[in-house]
């Protein structure tokens, strides 16, 4: 085993668990804050990926706006310090089957997959190419405009509720 | 000689060296990269018993008073007192407090501060590691930081705490808008967003080719930090210490470290994306030479965080709401469209060029084209100042004298309403 393979398989579990501590922890923070060692150790996967413009996303985004909203919306809205409840309601068996079930379907179509072999070294310049393939016609322009306009769309709604009613 | 041409090459071949004699190949490069990591680690974490002591005796000054200057030659060693007095403080974790956050958000402070030091080049050939996203890598492990200080926040089980958190989340997360926008304008000027390719491109400061972007960068990361003028998280006067009221010992003293080191470093990223970084006569030849520049640089714009610290009050949370979002975000936006076009504009024409004289006429172009950007918006304020002054008159001259007051509330947002409102059910 090299140790690239002992780093991923450290990450991977620490993913697993984490995601397992999000839907189990009693306390609503502290279910918050497995999820951002979720989100960190897919950060982790990533880098060993060398995808380090992904894993720089993913902590700017999941950890840093959309973690933090989540801490800042329980912090608002329950009781900040007592607040521990019951984890699961009466639909938890539907959630369970529906979970087991994903990972059946992934588990036999992962199988079928036949994952080609990478030989050569990922350029160097691979982030130029990325941000080069967002504005290019040919490749992937117009997705990444329908994203910024769905984008700005939500950003103008959101001041629209929020504002004041004149 | 091949020391001073590539010092941290030389010293890892003679570590590697002394190594494999007695060690596996793998292991000694994972045992280099180790040390690599624990030099830069206690290069930062040493600094801020420096820094400390600079600070108090620049801040001693401008007060005019002394500042500590008992303990060792010019009280340079008043810190590390300090530190051994935290130390063996009573370590107090009050009733109630979550525990493992309580004890984990300090230590996450710190490592947010130290990991941005990583990405950070001393010299064109000493840094941590020339990560091609570095500057959102700075921005990524910044966030950590606010979410330490949520955590400890709201992990105190104390109201003032939890407020603390409150207007962490309200100004740290605004703030992080406008200072994004502005690290993007050196990441267009240098085409990379690696800090040393940035540094590289500087054959011209940014700071002249986008004095805009710097000025928001700054003040955007002075306001991270959370120093005066912008230190409401602590505001002692209203929340008595805000987020870590419930801290003592070291845990407190770790947070403390953690600010300055953090002010420090908005010094160094300034130096780095708008300053030249190490570039400098001979830094290319003799990198020692290149950290020298360096650190003058660095410590240049943290002795203007301090300045900043010493001469201005703090500011109230609505104009530091309404700062952020109504004039520097704005203006962010606007200097990046601006620097966008006319860089991209002018390429054809500076192809012409010499190319010594090039990169000083792109830089004389966009230093104009930021002038004017600073022309529209001074008219922008002065026009908006103006209505706002004449619609206050119009309302004290209506006899009530509450026009003035419906103006003020138009213009704030909703943050201090938000303030008043939790400070009576947090009980």
């Amino acid at each position: 085993m090299t140790a690239l393979q002992i780093i991923f398989l450290i990450a991977a579990a620490a993913t697993l668990i984490s995601g397992l501590m999000v839907v189990t922890a009693r306390n609503l923070v502290h279910a918050a804050l497995w999820l951002i060692a979720a989100l960190f150790s897919v950060a982790i996967l990533f880098v060993l990926l060398e995808a380090g413009f992904l894993a720089a996303v993913q902590v700017v985004l999941y950890i840093g706006a959309i973690a933090i909203l989540i801490i800042f919306a329980i912090m608002l809205t329950r009781r900040v310090m007592q607040d521990t409840g019951p984890q699961t309601n009466q639909q938890w068996w539907v959630g369970a089957i529906i979970a087991v079930a994903l990972f059946a379907a992934l588990f036999v179509v992962l199988q079928q997959v036949v994952y080609p072999e990478v030989t050569t070294a990922i350029p160097p310049d691979s982030l130029k190419a990325l941000g080069n393939s967002f504005v290019d016609p040919n490749q992937y322009m117009l997705p990444f405009e329908l994203a910024s306009v769905l984008l700005l769309a939500a950003m103008i709604g959101a001041i629209a509720v929020a504002g004041d009613k004149k | 000689m091949d020391f001073l041409k590539d010092p941290v090459a030389f010293i890892a071949k003679v570590l590697s060296d002394l190594l494999a004699a007695f060690l596996p190949a793998p292991v000694v490069s994972v045992l280099l990269l180790i040390v690599g990591v624990v030099v830069v680690a206690s290069f930062s974490l040493v600094l801020p018993l420096f820094l400390i002591w600079f600070e108090r005796r620049v801040v001693g000054y401008m007060q005019d008073r002394l500042g500590p200057n008992r303990v060792g030659p010019e009280g340079l060693l008043q810190t590390i007192a300090d530190a051994i007095k935290l130390m063996i403080k009573e370590d107090i974790t009050p009733y109630g407090a979550d525990k493992v956050v309580y004890n984990i958000s300090p230590v996450l402070a710190v490592i947010a501060v130290i990991s941005m030091w990583a990405v950070v080049p001393f010299a064109h050939n000493i840094i941590g590691t020339d990560l091609n996203v570095g500057a959102l890598y700075i921005v990524s492990v910044g966030s950590l930081g606010t979410l330490a200080i949520m955590l400890g926040g709201w992990a105190s089980n104390n109201k003032y705490a939890l407020l603390g958190a409150f207007r962490t989340v309200a100004q740290l997360v605004s703030y992080e808008v406008p200072m994004i926008l502005s690290l993007l304008v050196p990441v267009l000027l240098a085409r990379s967003m690696g800090l040393n390719d940035i540094v590289k491109a500087q054959d011209v400061w940014f700071i002249f080719l986008a004095p805009v972007a710097a000025f928001i960068f700054f003040t955007t990361s002075v306001a991270e930090v959370g120093r005066t003028p912008f230190d409401l998280l602590e505001a002692e006067s209203e929340i008595v210490a805000g987020f870590h009221i419930e801290y003592s010992g070291m845990k407190f003293g770790m947070f403390f470290v953690a600010e300055f080191l953090h002010a420090f470093t908005v010094g160094a990223l300034t130096a780095v994306l708008f300053l030249g970084g190490w570039r400098g006569p001979g830094a290319e030849t003799y990198p020692l030479l290149g950290v020298v520049y360096f650190m003058i640089k660095a410590f240049g714009g943290y002795f203007f965080v301090i300045l900043m610290r010493a001469a201005l009050p703090r500011i109230r949370i609505d104009h530091m709401l309404d700062l952020n979002w109504k004039f520097l975000t704005p203006l962010a936006l606007g200097a990046i469209v601006v620097i966008a076009l006319a860089d991209k504009a002018m390429e054809p024409w500076l192809q012409t060029l010499q190319p010594g004289i090039a990169p000083w006429a792109r830089g004389g172009v966009l230093l104009l084209a930021n002038l004017l950007l600073v022309l529209v918006t001074y008219l922008l304020l002065s026009n908006s100042a103006r209505r706002m002054r004449r619609a206050a008159e119009r309302g004290a001259s209506g006899g009530d004298g509450a026009g003035h007051h419906d103006e003020h509330h138009e213009e704030a947002p909703a943050a201090p309403a938000h303030g008043e409102a939790h400070t009576a059910p947090a009980h």
